[in-house]
C-alpha cells in the first residue's frame, strides 16, 4: 500500500502542506432527564417548558447527578476502548452569558470520567487508529434567540442542563475524509450503545474543529485555530478545507498563524475570527462544592462492560467470518445498527450473497434516492427476504426481480403478490419450454444448420429468441439445458 | 401578669402541650413584641397574617405529638420561603418571592411551627456585624448602638429581644456563633451535611451550614432535632438516621476529655476572655471532665485560608444574580454586558463586591495555584489538626470570639479587624465539624461573652451536653431590660 498517493496535502505555491486535525465532539447523552435535574430532555418542546428551578438557577437550588447519564458516559467510554476513571470531579466553568443561568457550566476539567481510548477508522486504503484524549460529562447551555424581536433577545432554557459528553480526539486526523470517517464511526458506536442518537439536525452531535498545517514531513505541530460549534459533517469538511488553505496562504506569504477561536460561516464558506488567545475567557475552573467527587464502583463498570452490545468492529469481524462477506461489504452493512439488523433478519431465510448485493445495491440506492433511513424504508426485511428467495428458487429471473423491486420500493407490498399480478413468474416447466424452443428452432432453420456447421456463437441467439418469445419469463438455465440437448 | 414570651421555647412547647396556652395567644404575644421592637430593625419581612392563620388552624386542629406544636418562628432571610419575600439582605433580591420552601424551614413547619417573619442579616451572609445589610443595621438588644454580630445578626437580635421564641441562622465562618456570643444566646453550627442546604441562598457552598439559635441549650437540642436530616436534593447531605438530641440531652460528662488548644490564646485578647475560658475549664473539671492541653498548629492559617475559599465559592455562587432571570435589573445599559455591569454594580453592596473581586482574583489563571489550591491544602491541614486532636479528646473548649459586641460603625471601614472576629469560629467550618457558642459570662462593660464547644464530626450530642452544664453552672443571666420599648 503506497500511502503517499492517497495522502491529503494542500499544494501551496512553495510547498506541500499536511493538515492536522483534532476534534472536540459534543454528543448529547440519550437520557430522559437532564444531567443535574429531573426536567425532560425531549426535543422541540415549547420554549421554557422543560425547565426546573435548578436549570434556571434559582437561589438555593442544588444539582444532583443523574446516575443514568453517568452510566451512559461509562458505556461510551468502554465503546471507544477507553480507560474509565473510577475517580472523577465536576468543576465549575465560570462565564457570564444570558443563556447560562448559573453563571457557570458544570463540567469536568482536571479529572474527567473517561481517559484515553481509540477508535478504528475504515478508510479506502485500510484502517487507521485515532486516539481519544478524554471524554467528560458537562451541562449544555440554553439558547439565545436573537431574531424574534429587533430590540430584544429571548432565552429558551429547555436545553439548559441537558447532559453532554465532550469527546476530545488526539490530533490524529489528516484530511476531511478522515474527519468524515471519524465522526461517522463515533456516531455509529454511540448509536449502537444507545448513548447518543447522533441526530445532527437537532444538535445532538456538534463539534469544535482544531486545524493546523505543517510542511509535509515536518514533525512539529503548527499553531492551531479552533473552529467552534460546527453541526454537520459536510460543514466540518468545508471548514477544514477553507481553514487549511487560509493558513497555508498566510504561512507561505511569510506571516504566522495566531492561535484563536474562529467561526465557520456556512453561507459565505469561510471562517472568521471570533476571539484571539489574548481575549480568551478565563473560566476560573474550580471543583463544584455542591457535588461530591464521582467515585465509581468497580462492579458497576464491570456490569456495564458485561452488558455491552456487539459494537460495529466486532460485528464487522463476525460478518466477515460467519457470512464470508468482503471487508467492504461488512463495513457498509455494520455502519448502522439498524442496517446490520435488517441484513441479519433477511439472511435468516434468504441466501447471503444475493442478500448482500441487493441490500447494498438496490435497497441503498432507493433509500438514498428518497433520503430516508432503513427504519423508514417501505420494504421490510421479510419482504426483502421473500424477493431474494423468489430469485434463488427460480420463481423469477433477476431481471423480473428488478421490476418487482421497483413496485416494492414504492408500496412495500409482498413480492409474491406483485409477481403474480404482473405475471412475472418464470416458466420452468421443461415440457412447456421444449415446445417453445422447438418453435424457435423451426422458425430459424438456416441458423440451426449454420450452428451445426460450427458457428458456435449462435447459441446465444437461440437463447435470446427463446427468452423473447416467452416474454422474458423463461427460466434461462432450463432454456440453456434444453437447447444444448436439442442442438447436439 | 406573666408574659409568655419570657419563656424558653421548651417551656412554651410544654405549655401548649399541656393546653395551658393556645398557639394564637403565643403568636399574638410575639407580634406585639415585634411591633414594639421595630427600633432594633431585626425583621426585614413580617408574615403576621400567615402566622395568625396557621396558629388558629393549629388551635382548631392541634397535633401535640410534634416537636414544635403551634410555635411561631422567624428565620434568617437567607432561607427561601414559599410565597414570602426572601432577600438575603440584598438589593439584588429586594423583591424576590420564591415559589419553593427550603428543606430546613420545611422541616420546621412539618414539626408544627409556622413562619412569623424573615430576619435581617448581612448581605448574602457576608459580614460580622449586620452592617452590610441593604435593609440597614440591626441593633443588639443588649445595648443600644451596639452590633448584634453577623451575619445572623437579625436572628440573634430578635431572639435576645424575645421577638421570636427561637430561630435559625446560617454559619459559614461563625455567622451563628459570633452573634450568639454577642447577644448572650445559644447558637450551634452543625456538622457539614447534617442540615440540608437546599433552598438556602448560597454564600460558600463547602462551608455553609444552617443551625439553631436559641435562648437555652435545651431549645437548641430541640431545634436541631427538628431541622436536621438527610435530604436527597443536597448531594452533600449526610445519609443517616435522625438523632433525638433533646431526649438524650443530659449533664453527665464524667470522664469526657476536653481539649484546650494553646493556639487560641491570641495576642491582645482581653483578660476577661481569658478568665471566661478559665471559668469554663473549671466548671467542666468540677463535673468530672478531664482537661487536656492540645495543639492545633495550623490555626493561624485558618483565617487567610477561609478568606480565599469562601470568596472564591461566593464569586461563582453569586454569578446567577445577573438581572436576566429574577431579582433586580438595572434600567441602564444598552447591551448585555452593560446590563450585567450596571445590575451588579447597583444591586450588590460594597462588602459583597469586595468578596466577589477577591474570589474572582484567587481563581484566576496564574493565581489559582498560589491562592485557591494552597488554601485548600491549608484546609486539609486544619482538618488533620482536628482529627489528630480528637484521637485524644472528646471535645474542645475555646472562647467564641476574641471580644464582646462592638459599637455600630466601629469596624465598618476596617475589614481586616472585622474579619478577625471570626478567628475562633472559622477553623470548624473549614474542618466541617460541629461547634456551638453558649453564653458564660460578661466583660467589664457588662456585655455577654460566649464559650465555644467544638465536637467531633456528628458529635453534636456531646457538645450539647457540655453546653447544658456550662449553662447551668455559669449562672449567666441575659437580663435584657427592653429599653427599646420605652
Amino acid at each position: 500500500m503506497s500511502e503517499d498517493k492517497t495522502k491529503y496535502l494542500i499544494e501551496g505555491t512553495k510547498n506541500k502542506w499536511e493538515v492536522v486535525i483534532g476534534l472536540e465532539v459534543h454528543a448529547q447523552v440519550s437520557s430522559k432527564s437532564k444531567l443535574f435535574s429531573g426536567s425532560s430532555t425531549t426535543f422541540g418542546a415549547e420554549p421554557n417548558t422543560q425547565v426546573s428551578l435548578v436549570d434556571s438557577a434559582f437561589p438555593g437550588m442544588l444539582p444532583v447527578i443523574n446516575e443514568y447519564c453517568v452510566e451512559q458516559a461509562i458505556k461510551t467510554g468502554l465503546g471507544i476502548n477507553a480507560q474509565i476513571n473510577s475517580y472523577s470531579v465536576f468543576d465549575r466553568k465560570n462565564y457570564f452569558y444570558a443563556d447560562l443561568p448559573q453563571g457557570y457550566q458544570i463540567s469536568q476539567f482536571k479529572n474527567p470520567i473517561v481517559g484515553e481510548g481509540e477508535i478504528t477508522l475504515d478508510l479506502k486504503n485500510g484502517t487507521k487508529k485515532i486516539g481519544i484524549e478524554r471524554l467528560h460529562l458537562e451541562q449544555d447551555a440554553g439558547k439565545s434567540i436573537h431574531d424574534l424581536d429587533p430590540s430584544s433577545t429571548f432565552v429558551d432554557l429547555n436545553r439548559s442542563g441537558i447532559a453532554l459528553m465532550e469527546i476530545v480526539s488526539k490530533p490524529d486526523l489528516r484530511s476531511p475524509d478522515e474527519v468524515n470517517a471519524y465522526v461517522k464511526k463515533l456516531r455509529s458506536i454511540m448509536r449502537y450503545l444507545g448513548t447518543c442518537d447522533g441526530n445532527m439536525q437537532e444538535g445532538s452531535l456538534r463539534a469544535d474543529v482544531n486545524v493546523s498545517v505543517r510542511k509535509e514531513g515536518d514533525k512539529k505541530l503548527g499553531t492551531r485555530c479552533e473552529i467552534k460549534n460546527v453541526n454537520s459533517i459536510k460543514f466540518m469538511q468545508m471548514a477544514i478545507e477553507h481553514e487549511a488553505k487560509r493558513q497555508v496562504e498566510l504561512l507561505e506569504s511569510g506571516e504566522s498563524i495566531v492561535q484563536e477561536t474562529r467561526l465557520f460561516d456556512t453561507k459565505k464558506n469561510e471562517t472568521r475570527s471570533m476571539r484571539s488567545k489574548e481575549d480568551a475567557h478565563d473560566y476560573r475552573y474550580f471543583p463544584d462544592p455542591d457535588l461530591l467527587p464521582l467515585n465509581l464502583d468497580k462492579h458497576l463498570i464491570e456490569k456495564i462492560k458485561k452488558d455491552l452490545p456487539e459494537l460495529p468492529d466486532q460485528k464487522k469481524e463476525r460478518f466477515v467470518k460467519e457470512y464470508f462477506l468482503s471487508t467492504y461489504e461488512a463495513n457498509v452493512l455494520v455502519s448502522e445498527k439498524e442496517v446490520a439488523a435488517f441484513f441479519e433478519e433477511v439472511i435468516k431465510t434468504a441466501e447471503k450473497k444475493l442478500a448482500t448485493n441487493w441490500i447494498i445495491g438496490d435497497l441503498f440506492a432507493s433509500l438514498n434516492e428518497k433520503n430516508i433511513s432503513i427504519s423508514e424504508s417501505p420494504i421490510k426485511a421479510k419482504e426483502m427476504a421473500s424477493l431474494i428467495n423468489s430469485i434463488s428458487s427460480g420463481l423469477i429471473s433477476g431481471r423480473a426481480a428488478k421490476e418487482v423491486f421497483e413496485v416494492m420500493k414504492e408500496t412495500g407490498s409482498d413480492p409474491v403478490k406483485i409477481i403474480e399480478e404482473k405475471g412475472l413468474k418464470q416458466k420452468s416447466d421443461p415440457k412447456e419450454l421444449e415446445a417453445l424452443i422447438d418453435k424457435v428452432l423451426e422458425e430459424n432453420k438456416d441458423k440451426v444448420s449454420q450452428y451445426k456447421s460450427g458457428k458456435d456463437k449462435l447459441f446465444g441467439f437461440f437463447v435470446g429468441q427463446a427468452m423473447k418469445v416467452s416474454g422474458g419469463t423463461a427460466n434461462p438455465q432450463i432454456v440453456n439445458d434444453i437447447l444444448k440437448k436439442k442442438l447436439k | 401578669m406573666t408574659d409568655i414570651t419570657n419563656n424558653s421555647l421548651t417551656k412554651i412547647v410544654d405549655l401548649i402541650k399541656k393546653k395551658e396556652i393556645k398557639s394564637e395567644e403565643v403568636t399574638n404575644a410575639y407580634i406585639s413584641n415585634i411591633e414594639k421592637g421595630k427600633k432594633l430593625n431585626s425583621y426585614i419581612t413580617e408574615s403576621f397574617e400567615i402566622a395568625l392563620k396557621k396558629s388558629k388552624n393549629f388551635d382548631k386542629n392541634p397535633n401535640y405529638d410534634l416537636l414544635l406544636p403551634g410555635i411561631p418562628l422567624a428565620v434568617k432571610d437567607l432561607f427561601c420561603t414559599n410565597g414570602v419575600k426572601t432577600t438575603a439582605g440584598s438589593k439584588i433580591l429586594e423583591n424576590f418571592v420564591p415559589k419553593y420552601e427550603s428543606t430546613v424551614t420545611n422541616n420546621l413547619w412539618s414539626e408544627g411551627a409556622f413562619l412569623l417573619g424573615k430576619l435581617n442579616c448581612d448581605e448574602f451572609a457576608m459580614g460580622s456585624s449586620n452592617e452590610t445589610s441593604f435593609f440597614g443595621n440591626v441593633i443588639n438588644p443588649v445595648k443600644d448602638n451596639t452590633v448584634p454580630g453577623g451575619s445572623s445578626g437579625g436572628s440573634a437580635s430578635a431572639l435576645a429581644a424575645e421577638l421570636t421564641p427561637a430561630t435559625i441562622g446560617t454559619d459559614t465562618g461563625g455567622s451563628i456563633r459570633q452573634p450568639a456570643s454577642f447577644t448572650g444566646t445559644v447558637g450551634l453550627k452543625p456538622t457539614y451535611g447534617l442540615c440540608s442546604r437546599w433552598g438556602i441562598v448560597a454564600f460558600a457552598s463547602s462551608l455553609d451550614q444552617a443551625g439553631p439559635m436559641t435562648q437555652t441549650v435545651s431549645d437548641c437540642a430541640l431545634m436541631l432535632e427538628a431541622i436536621s436530616g438527610f435530604d436527597p436534593k443536597d448531594s452533600t447531605s449526610i445519609d443517616r438516621k435522625k438523632e433525638n438530641y433533646s431526649k438524650k440531652l443530659n449533664k453527665n460528662i464524667k470522664g469526657l476529655k476536653i481539649g484546650i488548644p494553646k493556639e487560641y490564646r491570641v495576642d491582645g485578647m482581653p483578660n476577661e476572655i481569658e478568665e471566661l475560658w478559665e471559668k469554663g475549664k473549671k466548671i467542666l473539671k468540677e463535673e468530672g471532665a478531664e482537661i487536656i492541653d492540645i495543639s492545633l498548629p495550623h490555626t493561624e492559617y485558618a483565617l487567610p485560608a477561609y478568606y480565599i475559599v469562601a470568596p472564591a465559592e461566593a464569586s461563582s455562587n453569586l454569578a446567577r444574580y445577573d438581572g436576566v432571570k429574577y431579582g433586580f435589573r438595572s434600567s441602564k445599559g444598552s447591551n448585555l454586558i452593560e446590563m450585567y455591569e450596571n445590575t451588579r454594580s447597583e444591586g450588590f453592596g460594597d462588602e459583597v463586591k469586595r468578596r466577589i473581586l477577591i474570589g474572582t482574583y484567587v481563581l484566576s489563571s496564574g493565581y489559582y495555584d498560589a491562592y485557591y489550591l494552597k488554601a485548600q491544602k491549608v484546609r486539609q491541614l486544619i482538618k488533620n489538626d482536628f482529627d489528630k486532636a480528637f484521637l485524644k479528646v472528646d471535645a474542645i473548649l475555646t472562647p467564641s470570639t476574641p471580644s464582646s459586641a462592638f459599637k455600630i460603625g466601629e469596624k465598618k471601614n476596617d475589614p481586616i479587624s472585622m474579619y478577625l472576629n471570626d478567628i475562633f469560629t472559622v477553623p470548624t467550618n473549614l474542618a466541617g465539624i460541629p461547634a456551638m457558642s453558649v453564653p458564660a459570662g460578661r466583660d467589664k462593660n457588662d456585655l455577654p461573652l460566649g464559650l465555644q464547644l467544638i465536637g467531633k464530626p456528628l458529635g453534636e450530642q456531646t457538645i450539647l451536653n457540655l453546653a447544658l452544664l456550662i449553662e447551668a453552672k455559669s449562672s449567666f443571666k441575659r437580663n435584657i431590660s427592653k429599653w427599646w420599648e420605652k
